[in-house]
């Protein structure tokens, strides 16, 4: 047993376990912790696996999002249905974004992506599609209920508690599907075009394909993500989805280690309470001392959370070795 | 056998007094909710003290001055206000994080002034399934004003569509047959004040609407828009606007020689705020309507009321800018919640809290305009709903005419 | 057709805006070969100090070369303290280190001056220029100096050694080393004459749109979406971007119905978008060359 699979382990059970004994709120934060993990995850696979740049994330995401109100407001459809056409509709959409996007790197994909960002909301807001969107005062939607057959069994859930076994399940599910995508072959093409585009082209990848299949997937999984994120809120409108989600997001994939999905969860806890962190140390500041934070954290592990991990893993490793 | 039935009714007797004193007890006796105890009433806020409306962040900051003010003076009933604020950055996800921190986590007994449409939408269904007091919250959306289908919402300031309508109404009277053109901010706020308006001219009015043109808060000038408006060769100008943009709008109208009749909504009509620096002397003859006095407005100057208010700030909150019209807000609001918490006693349920609120009966504030007055009932959830129309000469508003009464929203 | 003009005119005006922030854009591109998010708020900050300057009686004649100081200063000492520690950490980490400096400059802006805005002078006054009234004096006062800082700067990167020294240092930093060129140093003084540029910005914008914290946040997106549009490696494409930019998104919003108004932003942007796919460079730019 090597020292990541212990981590893992201890990793997985506190996910598990821990809400058990924790009042609703703490599990609804806990919620949206897995929530945005399963989104910087997305966002890695396309940063740090197929190396384009994006800083609008946020838009996939809140797609994802009023597709899942949409559905369950104006359908009735049942919440665990609208995850996966969330994550459909995303991928095409991720796709098609993608495909123009072939012929800008660097600063201009950054700048097309941040462009989507910024136009989702005013998109979201246009009178056209007030009726199914509410325009700018969102859509309100009902929480759902824990299943009849948790009842049954004499178990007492709440909402909470089951809305975030539902969406632990979802990210390791996403989490193990990522995982191998990117240790097969698809995800060793797009590795070899993060690295070296024309070297990648050279020994007979098809770049056109993989960068554009990244996207989507991004995308996808980001629908999901906000899909989600819509329930656990149960409330969607414009003001949700602006770009200081797809810079938090940007933040907790650096902040995680760019590539190293289970990063993912480090950053995502990094955007979930290091604001609050900030605001109990003063209010006022509260930006400041966020900023503060951010620098103490890239100076110390330019390399994000992976960099702890690999370097506490070579001390334990030592540690173990030399007792 | 005398001292036996002595001792009889000697016992009777106390029972029948101990019976009573209990009884009286039972009277006087103290109801707490979660929140509030013999020495504390702990009060949530949340408040965008960053992100892009971080200038309505100095509320939540004069409304914690203003209970620490109280908190010296003996407090309410004797017991201390604990006032609990957390920012949402005008977020509505990180709202309903605050919101279930504050009533799950810190257990407060109510959350008062909430800010933001969008952060309050969010909210509203959660503080309703809780029953926790969403009180006096602070946007003008004409919503909030349900109290049957949400009984622990209410609202403070006079909504939106009831200032669009008066708006309306007086321009019917003045210039029945000028043509308008109107600038508004694509939000709810001003969508909901530009709805309020075109019912107010109603159907005959409507065609006396030359142009309307919306703008983004990410706009970072709202010039091209005033030059469009103008070619429509409209004599009326509409600004529902937020303060910069209100004073951009007073500035370019000004610099195009443009001389409409100039109405600005009530959002950006702080002299300290937006008349200054968009210059008096641009600012001439403009119509706005207010529910409050403007702390600058010299008229004020010898007002107990505006008195006290400067006392406050002096000692409570010097640094704060009395020209910024959410200061006085601030303290409104506070003294509106002070008023409440104090007419509850010793009561402190938060049924009795809704009830307290739902039952102002002409209460005056002293930083309100006189005559208008908070009203509330168990049908009528808007407290205020007044206003004064006033015009803009040298470097203060002129407040004429009535007091008027927009129509109960909802 | 009066309305045309009127629109193309006032489109120029507001394009004069993002012109200004697209030149500072560029320099800062030009130094360090990304683009600094808080580019923006290191203005807004600038312009703020020259407003305390002035509270404090400084006359305005004397505050704006002390603001450029003091910004050239600080933008040199923000390269130092922050970036150059940062050395050789991937882009991302440089990118999460912009996002930091925004939030604090932000914060801090916020605490010491509050939220309202602030007027701010104009040193060309607000009359109708050449009789028009759709431009203010102002305006083409500031069309004037974005025009001058445009040709100093062509200057500077063409004709003086030190601008070659800069260029030859961002683009090839190994190589400049070579040759002698303290890269370093070159950086720091790309940082400095960005932040320099973005104080002049600053101080020309304020007066239209008001001082305040957020007044630059709009700004700098329209301000990089121009310097992209007209070409990261031209300061005259930035300065063209600019215009463009503002003209076409004030006819999208005239004459677009229905949806023009409320999407102007994003339908700029996706004109910019297309530009970029058709012409990667940029309109003005070159593209570099990529060598196997």
């Amino acid at each position: 047993m090597t020292v990541a699979r212990i981590a893992s382990l201890i990793a997985l059970a506190l996910l598990i376990f821990t809400p058990l004994f924790l009042k609703n709120f703490y599990i609804f934060q806990m919620t949206q912790w897995m929530i945005y993990a399963i989104a910087v995850l997305a966002l890695n696979i396309l940063t740090g696996g197929s190396g384009q740049f994006s800083l609008g994330q946020s838009a996939f995401y809140a797609v994802g999002a009023y597709t899942a109100a949409i559905m369950m407001e104006h359908m009735g459809v049942n919440y665990v249905f609208t995850l996966p056409v969330a994550g459909v509709i995303c991928f095409i959409f991720g796709f098609l974004f993608g495909l123009p996007a072939l012929r800008l790197s660097g600063i201009y994909l950054a700048l097309a992506t941040f462009a989507l960002a910024v136009a989702m909301p005013q998109l979201l807001k246009l009178h056209f599609f007030e009726h199914w969107t509410g325009g700018v005062q969102g859509l309100v939607i009902i929480k759902p209920d824990p299943p009849e057959f948790l009842k049954s069994m004499g178990l007492k859930v709440s909402q909470d508690m089951w809305l975030y076994y539902f969406t632990l399940v979802v990210a390791l599910a996403i989490y193990f599907a990522s995982t191998n995508l990117l240790a097969s072959r698809s995800g060793r093409a797009m590795m070899a075009i993060r690295d070296n585009q024309i070297a990648a082209n050279a020994m007979g990848v098809n770049v056109s394909l993989y960068k554009t299949l990244a996207f989507g997937i991004s995308a996808g999984i980001t629908g999901v993500a906000g899909a989600l994120g819509a329930i656990a809120v149960a409330f969607v409108a414009p003001d949700s989805y602006t770009i200081n989600l797809a810079i938090a997001l940007f933040l907790g994939m650096v902040i995680g280690g760019v590539g190293w999905l289970p990063g993912s969860l480090a950053g995502a806890a990094f955007i979930v309470f290091v604001p609050n962190i900030a605001e109990s140390i003063s209010k006022g500041l509260s930006g400041a001392v966020f900023g503060v934070i951010l620098i103490i954290i890239i100076f110390l592990v330019p390399h994000g959370a992976r960099q702890v991990a690999y370097t506490a893993q070579h001390l334990i490793s030592r540690i173990w070795k030399s007792s | 056998m005398l001292s036996f039935s002595k001792t009889r009714i000697a016992a009777l007797s106390t029972a029948i007094i101990a019976f009573a004193v209990a009884g009286g007890e039972a009277y006087a006796q103290k109801k707490y909710d979660t929140g509030a105890t013999d020495t504390e009433i702990k009060v949530g806020n949340i408040m965008p003290y960053s992100g892009p409306a971080s200038a309505y962040g100095v509320i939540g900051k004069i409304q914690e001055a203003y209970f620490n003010k109280v908190n010296a003076e003996g407090g309410i009933n004797g017991r201390k206000i604990k006032f609990i604020s957390y920012d949402d950055g005008y977020s509505p996800p990180k709202a309903v994080e605050q919101a279930r921190k504050l009533v799950e986590s810190d257990e407060v007994l109510l959350v008062f002034n909430p800010l933001g449409t969008p952060s309050n939408s969010a909210i509203q269904k959660y503080m309703n399934a809780k029953k926790v007091p969403q009180i006096f919250v602070a946007t003008g959306a004409t919503k909030w004003n349900d109290p049957k289908n949400f009984p622990w919402t209410m609202g403070w300031q006079p909504n939106y569509q009831s200032e669009g309508r008066i708006y309306a109404k007086y321009l019917m009277k003045e210039k029945p047959n000028g043509k308008i053109a109107i600038l508004y901010q694509n939000d709810d706020y001003g969508k909901d004040l530009l709805k309020g308006f075109k019912e107010g001219l109603g159907a005959k009015g409507a065609s006396m609407i030359a142009m309307e043109s919306s703008y983004e808060v990410s706009e970072p000038t709202i010039d091209s828009h005033i030059v469009k408006l103008k070619a429509s060769g409209a004599d009326i100008f509409i600004s529902i606007t937020t303060p910069k943009f209100g004073a951009q709008s007073i500035k370019k109208v000004a610099e195009l020689g443009w001389k409409p009749l100039f109405i600005l909504n009530n959002v950006a009509a702080s002299i300290g705020s937006v008349m200054k620096p968009a210059g008096f002397e641009n600012g001439q003859d403009i119509i706005s309507a207010n529910y409050a006095k403007d702390a600058v407005d010299p008229q004020w100057k010898d007002d107990a009321g505006m008195k006290n208010f400067d006392a406050f700030l002096q000692k409570y909150i010097p640094e704060a800018n009395r020209a910024d019209g959410s200061v006085m807000f601030g303290y409104n609001t506070a003294q509106t919640m002070v008023h409440v918490l104090k007419a509850a006693g010793d009561n402190l349920t938060r049924e009795n809290i809704m009830k307290q609120a739902a039952s102002l009966n002409g209460v005056q504030l002293e930083g309100l305009l006189p005559g208008v007055l908070l009203k509330t009932s168990a049908t009528d959830f808007a407290p205020i709903e007044q206003l004064q129309l006033m015009r803009f000469k040298g470097e203060k508003w002129d407040l004429f005419g009535d007091v008027i009464s927009g129509e109960i929203g909802g | 057709m009066e309305l045309f003009v009127n629109q193309v005119l006032a489109g120029i005006s507001t394009g004069a805006i993002y012109a200004c922030m697209a030149l500072a854009v560029v320099m800062i591109y030009q130094a360090i070969d990304h683009l600094n998010f808080a580019q923006g708020e290191m203005a807004m900050f600038s312009t703020f100090i020259a407003f305390q300057l002035m509270q404090w009686g400084v006359p305005y004649w004397w505050t704006f070369p002390l603001t450029l100081i003091i910004s050239f200063a600080g933008g040199v000492a923000i390269e130092r303290a922050l970036f150059k520690p940062l050395g050789n950490a991937p882009v991302l980490v440089h990118v999460a280190g912009f996002i930091a400096l925004f939030a604090i400059i932000n914060s801090v802006a916020g605490l010491t001056w509050d939220w309202t805005i602030k007027q701010f002078p104009t040193p060309f006054g607000n009359a109708p220029f050449l009789g028009s009234q759709l431009i203010s004096t102002h305006q083409a006062g500031m069309i004037g100096i974005t025009f001058l800082l445009l040709v100093l700067l062509f200057i500077f990167f063409r004709f003086t050694r030190v601008g070659l020294a800069m260029r030859a240092a961002a683009a090839l930093p190994e190589s400049a080393k070579l040759v002698g060129i303290n890269v370093s140093w070159m950086i720091a003084l790309g940082w400095g004459m960005a932040s320099g540029i973005g104080a002049i910005a600053g101080i020309l914008i304020a007066p239209v749109v008001f001082l305040e914290p957020n007044m630059m946040g709009g700004v700098l997106v329209y301000g990089f979406a121009s310097a992209v549009l007209g070409g990261l490696s031209s300061p005259f494409g930035a300065v063209m971007g600019g215009f463009l930019v503002g003209v076409f998104e004030n006819l999208v919003g005239t004459y677009i119905p229905g949806v023009g108004n409320e999407l102007k932003l994003p339908i700029a942007l996706a004109l910019i978008v297309t530009v970029l796919v058709l012409k990667p460079g940029g309109l003005f730019g070159r593209v570099a060359q990529q060598r196997v």
